[in-house]
């Protein structure tokens, strides 16, 4: 250990202050210090890594499973291709690009209602002289701090057709205004015709929807929150003494100076959202026909119902490199709108 | 504004400040009819956000404990009883395992793997914020790779290679132990990456001034780093244990003998198609079990929380 002699220390002391202060950040063995963490992720992270690309150009299965048992086959790019051209037969309705497709349609349309809600709601409470701000302020984080696994399976079912609570509340609405209760005997997960002609969705994605949003728009308000209270008042003087609207203010001098501090929270929300294998797991399963199914979810059924290891690994590298490009893209963005200046 | 003189406008602008000062004061810009709207739309929202809360909760403490299935909608229960509580504390499920056993597996797994990735992770945290060596760039761009993909995307290798590790009769794979390596591999970078970038907010002077007073670059670390680094490290293993307290697919893949189940998967197996003889007030007990703990923990640290994540998040 780089303990500190009287000498050196003396050394030191006599020493310019800039040579000092650079000695000092050189005198402990900075990989020392990385030497625990390094090790634990090269035997925990990286090396399983490694060995799941091995794995993805092999068929390795359960027959390779047990600790003696024959080293599996290679076999090339048959994963690969086999996962590009849907021909995975232990899955029913396996659709790779359909998946894909869903997911990335299921992330934005979420985090674009996530923002939308989350702002207005974040404007609402910012209002000079509402009543009972703090209150309010506090019962919305509520979604924030409960888990998402419990979240997730309360949802899966209140959404049951028979017992659930929003059949049970719509039912009840539709009474006060003559409606027959049977006609809110909703099958939300498994119904399979589009509720909405034209749009290829089940009720289910709605399903999922709606409880996404849920859970999703208080990050969005507390983020925006932060923001807003840190716009200076002095814009919106200079703004209601030239005759700007609300309406105005609210487009030219809000929403662009939220902008700085929403894209980070918006990225952060696209991939919480793009593997937020909980929500689709418990509520919906992936149904009805797998249409509801995203890649990480894929990727769990193909290790735990199919045990189709080799699969799972080729199904994670495709996993990887779309995460790879999403985050090339959005940190794009986000460099490009780092800085605004007022 | 332009045909106005100068002072006429000075004037004019004193006066509107004055009136704003004034409404800033008292607070009552907002007309009364306004207030209502604004009311209005309030509580419908608390309604929303509320209203799945106090149906599982009111489930929960209904005094008719054996509710199979909810007939009518119930969000404020008809007085009030933990028989629902008490049902489950022997067996939740049909799994041979009760429920303080799976509190306490929940709760080392978690704890565990939480405090495991702080204690490694704030060394080499350090060592990446202050630093400057040969091959830092390669190593934290090495970390942060690793952030970007789901813990899903690991779950094979994981399971075959932890699979053989076999010492007599122990499988390493189906032990809560295993559980807590796997969670470890993205875990740990997460931890890294949260606490470098509260440590690069701490001024480097603090350390400096220790090291001109004779301590030891080691002593600086453990005397000065550590203290100052303390809420940033409770709060990253807070945010750890979160995800290893409602952990599911890897204990789910992972785990054989019921005696090792966690609660998260106990949940699962009492929702849904797949749990029709579990009355639903026994799952909304265990919801509650599950919650209540981190939620309130969650809530009273909840003003660092959201700073701890746009920390380790902006900065990337």
């Amino acid at each position: 250990m780089a303990t500190l002699t009287r000498e050196q220390a003396r050394a030191q002391m006599t020493a310019p202050g800039t040579t000092r202060r650079k000695s000092f950040w050189k005198l402990t063995n900075p990989y020392l210090y990385l030497l625990p963490a390094m090790a634990v992720m090269a035997v925990m992270t990286y090396y399983p890594m490694a060995y799941g690309i091995w794995m993805s150009f092999t068929d390795y299965g359960l027959k390779n499973l047990r600790v003696n048992s024959a080293a599996p086959d290679f076999v090339g790019l048959q994963n690969y291709i086999a996962i590009l051209t849907n021909n995975v037969p232990q899955i029913a309705n396996f659709d790779f690009f359909y998946t894909l497709f869903f997911n990335l349609f299921w992330t934005f349309s979420n985090v674009i209602f996530h923002v939308v809600i989350g702002v207005l709601i974040a404007v609402l409470l910012n209002a000079k002289g509402l009543w009972f701000k703090g209150v309010y302020r506090a019962i919305f984080v509520l979604p924030i701090v409960i888990p998402t696994l419990v979240v997730a399976n309360v949802w899966r079912n209140m959404f049951d057709p028979d017992f659930g609570a929003i059949n049970q509340f719509l039912a009840s609405m539709g009474g006060l205004i003559g409606i027959s209760p049977a006609t809110f005997h909703i099958r939300w997960i498994e119904s399979l015709n589009p509720p909405i002609p034209g749009i290829p969705l089940p009720l289910a994605y709605f399903a999922l929807l709606i409880t996404n949003i849920w859970l999703g728009w208080p990050f969005m308000t507390i983020v925006a929150t932060g923001a807003l209270q840190s716009i200076s008042k002095d814009f919106y003087e200079a703004a209601s003494i030239d005759g700007a609207s609300p309406t105005q203010q609210f487009f030219s001098i809000t929403l662009p100076l939220l902008r700085p501090a929403m894209v980070p929270a918006i990225i952060y929300g696209i991939t919480l959202t793009f593997n937020l294998f909980n929500l689709i797991y418990f509520v919906s399963g992936g149904g009805p026909l797998r249409e509801t199914e995203i890649l990480v979810t894929t990727a769990f059924r193909l290790v735990n119902e199919q045990s189709l290891y080799g699969v799972a690994a080729a199904f994670a590298m495709y996993i990887a490199i779309i995460l790879l490009i999403i985050t090339l893209v959005t940190n794009r963005i986000s460099r490009a709108t780092e800085s605004y200046d007022v | 504004m332009s045909s106005l003189s100068a002072p006429a406008a000075d004037a004019a602008t004193a006066k509107i400040k004055f009136a704003y000062a004034e409404s800033q004061i008292v607070g009552q810009k907002m007309t009364l009819p306004k207030q209502i709207f604004f009311q209005l739309i309030l509580l419908f929202i608390t309604f929303t956000v509320l209203f799945p809360i106090l149906w599982v909760v009111s489930m929960s403490v209904d005094p008719r404990a054996d509710i199979m299935r909810p007939t009518s909608l119930e969000l404020i229960p008809p007085g009030f009883s933990l028989k629902a509580y008490a049902d489950i504390l022997e067996k939740p499920t049909s799994n041979p395992v009760n429920l303080p056993t799976l509190f306490l597996n929940s709760l080392l797994l978690a704890g565990g793997s939480a405090i495991a990735s702080v204690l490694v992770g704030v060394f080499a945290a350090y060592s990446f914020s202050r630093f400057k060596f040969a091959g830092r760039q390669v190593l934290m761009l090495a970390v942060i790779a690793v952030l970007i993909l789901p813990n899903v995307a690991t779950l094979a290798p994981l399971f075959v290679l932890l699979n053989r590790v076999v010492i007599g009769d122990f499988n390493l794979r189906d032990s809560l132990l295993g559980v807590g390596l796997a969670l470890l591999t993205t875990l740990l970078p997460f931890s890294i990456w949260n606490l470098k970038g509260y440590i690069d907010t701490i001024p480097k002077e603090l350390e400096e001034a220790a090291m001109i007073d004779g301590c030891s670059p080691n002593q600086t670390f453990f005397r000065i780093m550590l203290p100052l680094a303390t809420p940033a490290i409770a709060i990253t293993a807070f945010l750890g244990f979160m995800s290893g307290w409602t952990e599911f697919y890897l204990s789910w893949q992972f785990l054989t003998n019921p005696q090792n189940f966690t609660l998260a998967m106990t949940l699962y197996n009492m929702t849904g198609q797949f749990a029709s003889s579990t009355p639903w007030s026994h799952f909304s007990a265990m919801s509650v079990i599950i919650a209540l703990p981190v939620s309130v923990v969650y809530l009273a640290l909840q003003k660092y929380m959201t700073g701890g994540l746009t920390i380790g998040g902006v900065k990337g």
